[in-house]
């Protein structure tokens, strides 16, 4: 299970440092919910791998804490899950305003390669560009 | 520590927070009386900051409380000591300034400005606050999610592009801190601040590796916050875009990561921390170090107030942390000096540059954002330049070159002002006590004076170019523009003249941080209250 637990947020933490670097706005909001994802496992393997454990102890119960699952990083991620969820929320209506105001979904607001290589011998006509925009 | 005046320490979070939720029911055109309850929600702030000090400065033990009344380290703590009320109190005086000012025109730029300001109050009181990690990390997004609304307040293109790095930026640093809480956590089992640091001593060898790495993955968090080099291209241009008074109201939030640092470096990294004594202590000196540099090119380099004042913020920051890698007592103390001068006197230069650079048009306005609710108001663009209201005060151009004067004298610690006393405070902690001096101890008191010097020639070409120069039209200045940037330099002029009992007061809150055995008793044997 470790295997596979650890595999799960190397994969997951790769996939989305990947798409963070991306220059599009799109993949850089999948790339974030991909490492958020990636981190809620991380937090939730903290509290040690186990199954079938319930995580209140009952009140009269012997209690032998190896029995039980750590509850401490379950309420960690839910409460990581709600403000990333959040977050994630605005980030992606901020994409959609400077799509809506800069016609592209560059992160720069602009693409940098060929519309620029176009326009470079005459840097004025790349200003007057980005103004009339 | 009984009655009522124990609730003092839970009311800095909870005042904004209920405010805020109330003002959002109100229509968004009854702007006067937004405006009204904001003030009076900061002003009660004030005065529970500064009842906060008067309680702090009679005895060194921290103020705990228990919310819920649940005893630590199972219940949430908040802890206050006289470190917490001067951040408090340096927020309330901000805050105050900020919102004067945006009673000018800023606060119509766009809606529900008043409720994202006290939810900002909220989260940077909160952090200060907090007594555990967790709640830090709660009270770290309030603080953050409010500042992205702040940040697009006033909405446009510039604006809306530098707030998407300013939201991916952040949104990934906080899982950084996300992984470096929990990385503490499966070490040490607990995130209680106090009892961390009592656990700390006790790990055992083979995980010191994993605590310090945590350790360091949470410091990277709060740097980038706190704008380290080289974590802090995002700073200079995001609060360059902003509107002046949110940007001056974000001084405090590179002051929160410091604060932060300050704060964990002495409590689970102190003298009496074992293995793990001190081990950030060249790192934050040398990241320190280069963030000053960095500040220092780009000051020069500036070639527009907003972004000078930017990389006045970074400068600060690194002449900070460079101070918390020294560890000791003495620079500590001017350390803390510098940073209540320093975020004051920035604070006041981001309020003054749009007055001194309204009729130098460098960029085109904003263009109107539409309406996302029917109630939001719009005026600001409609009524076009109808909106300076208040009193004109004449002789404008006199009073805004003495205030650009002020503030450059502030930041780069010329005599008489109080970043004067800071600097001289943090040189003297240098070179004092007899020891011998330093090779480290001699290039960051070498940097700091150059920071000075490269704060006076940017500033001196800014008042050529900006305050000598002739336009056609004579500014204006409105005294509810001026007065908060006369406030905040009223009170730099106070810390100059009350430097001594200051200076007590802040050496005794450096000592009480290092002294973590009172705070690992105050916060652990605090009783849970027996009143119903």
């Amino acid at each position: 299970m470790e295997i596979v637990f650890a595999l799960a947020v190397g994969v997951l933490t790769a996939s989305g440092i990947w798409l963070l670097f991306r220059p599009r706005t799109f993949q850089v909001i999948i790339g974030l919910s991909l490492l958020s994802y990636a981190i809620n496992l991380f937090i939730l393997g903290t509290g040690r791998l186990k199954t079938d454990a319930p995580p209140v102890i009952p009140r009269d119960a012997a209690t032998d804490p190896a029995l039980f699952a750590d509850p401490l990083p379950q309420a960690l991620v839910l409460t990581a899950i709600v403000i990333s969820f959040a977050t994630t929320a605005l980030l992606l209506v901020v994409l959609l305003a400077l799509r809506g105001l800069t016609g592209t979904d560059h992160v720069d607001g602009k693409e940098h390669d060929k519309s620029r290589n176009l326009n470079q011998d005459d840097p004025q006509n790349h200003d007057q560009k980005q103004d009339d925009q | 520590m009984n009655g009522l005046m124990q609730h003092l320490v839970v009311t800095p979070i909870l005042l904004p927070l209920v405010v805020s939720a109330a003002i959002l029911v109100l229509d968004e055109q009854r702007r006067k009386l937004k405006r009204g309850i904001t003030l009076l929600a900061v002003l009660g702030l004030i005065i529970n900051a500064t009842m906060l000090i008067v309680v702090s400065a009679k005895d060194s033990v921290p103020i705990v409380y228990l919310l819920g009344n649940w005893t630590a380290p199972f219940g949430i703590t908040l802890v206050a000591d006289k470190l917490t009320a001067i951040m408090l109190m340096l927020t309330g005086i901000l805050a105050l300034a900020t919102l004067l000012y945006s009673f000018a025109r800023w606060d119509r730029a766009g809606p529900r400005f008043h409720a994202l300001f006290l939810l900002l109050l909220m989260g940077v009181n909160g952090a200060f606050l907090t007594g555990d990690l967790f709640n830090l990390f709660v009270f770290f997004e309030v603080m953050l999610a409010a500042s992205y609304g702040l940040a697009l307040h006033g909405g446009g293109m510039a604006r809306t592009r530098v707030g998407l790095h300013y939201i991916a930026i952040n949104v990934a640093t906080s899982l950084l801190f996300l992984i470096g809480v929990a990385l503490l956590y499966s070490v040490t089992g607990t995130l209680n601040m106090a009892d961390l640091a009592m656990r700390i001593p006790a790990v055992p060898r083979e995980d010191i590796m994993l605590l310090e790495a945590g350790a360091a993955i949470l410091g990277i968090a709060f740097l980038v916050k706190a704008g380290m080099w080289p974590l802090s291209f995002w700073l200079t241009p995001t609060y360059a875009a902003a509107v002046m008074p949110v940007a001056a109201l974000f001084a405090i939030l590179s002051k929160v990561g410091v604060y932060i640092i300050l704060r964990l470096t002495s409590l689970l990294f102190g003298d009496e921390s074992g293995t793990t004594a001190h081990f950030a202590d060249d790192w934050l000196y040398a990241a320190g170090i280069a963030t000053l540099v960095y500040g220092i090119v780009g000051v020069l380099a500036a070639r527009r107030l907003a972004i000078f004042a930017g990389y006045s913020i970074i400068m600060s920051t690194g002449t900070l942390l460079a101070s918390i890698g020294m560890a000791n007592i003495p620079v500590l103390t001017g350390a803390l000096f510098y940073l209540v001068s320093s975020t004051l006197g920035i604070a006041a230069l981001y309020l003054l540059i749009e007055p001194i650079e309204r009729h130098h048009d460098f960029d085109e306005p904003a263009p109107a954002p539409e309406p996302v609710f029917e109630d939001e108001y719009l005026a600001y663009y409609e009524g076009g330049h109808e909106d300076e209201i208040g009193v004109v005060i004449p002789a404008t151009i006199a009073i805004l070159g003495v205030g650009l004067a002020f503030c450059a004298l502030l930041l780069a610690g010329l005599p008489p002002l109080s970043g004067f006393i800071a600097k001289f405070a943090i040189i003297s902690g240098l070179l004092g006590e007899g020891q011998a001096i330093t090779a480290a101890s001699w290039v960051f008191i070498s940097l700091i004076i150059i920071s000075g010097l490269a704060v006076l020639i940017a500033t001196t070409r800014a008042g050529i170019e900006l305050i000598w120069s002739p336009t056609e039209s004579s500014p204006t200045l409105s005294i509810v523009e001026a007065a908060p940037i006369a406030f905040l330099l009223a009170v730099c002029l106070g810390l100059m003249l009350f430097a001594g009992p200051t200076m007590r007061y802040m050496e005794e809150a450096v000592r009480a941080i290092g002294q973590k055995n009172l705070y690992i008793e105050a916060t652990m044997k605090t009783p849970s209250s027996t009143q119903p």
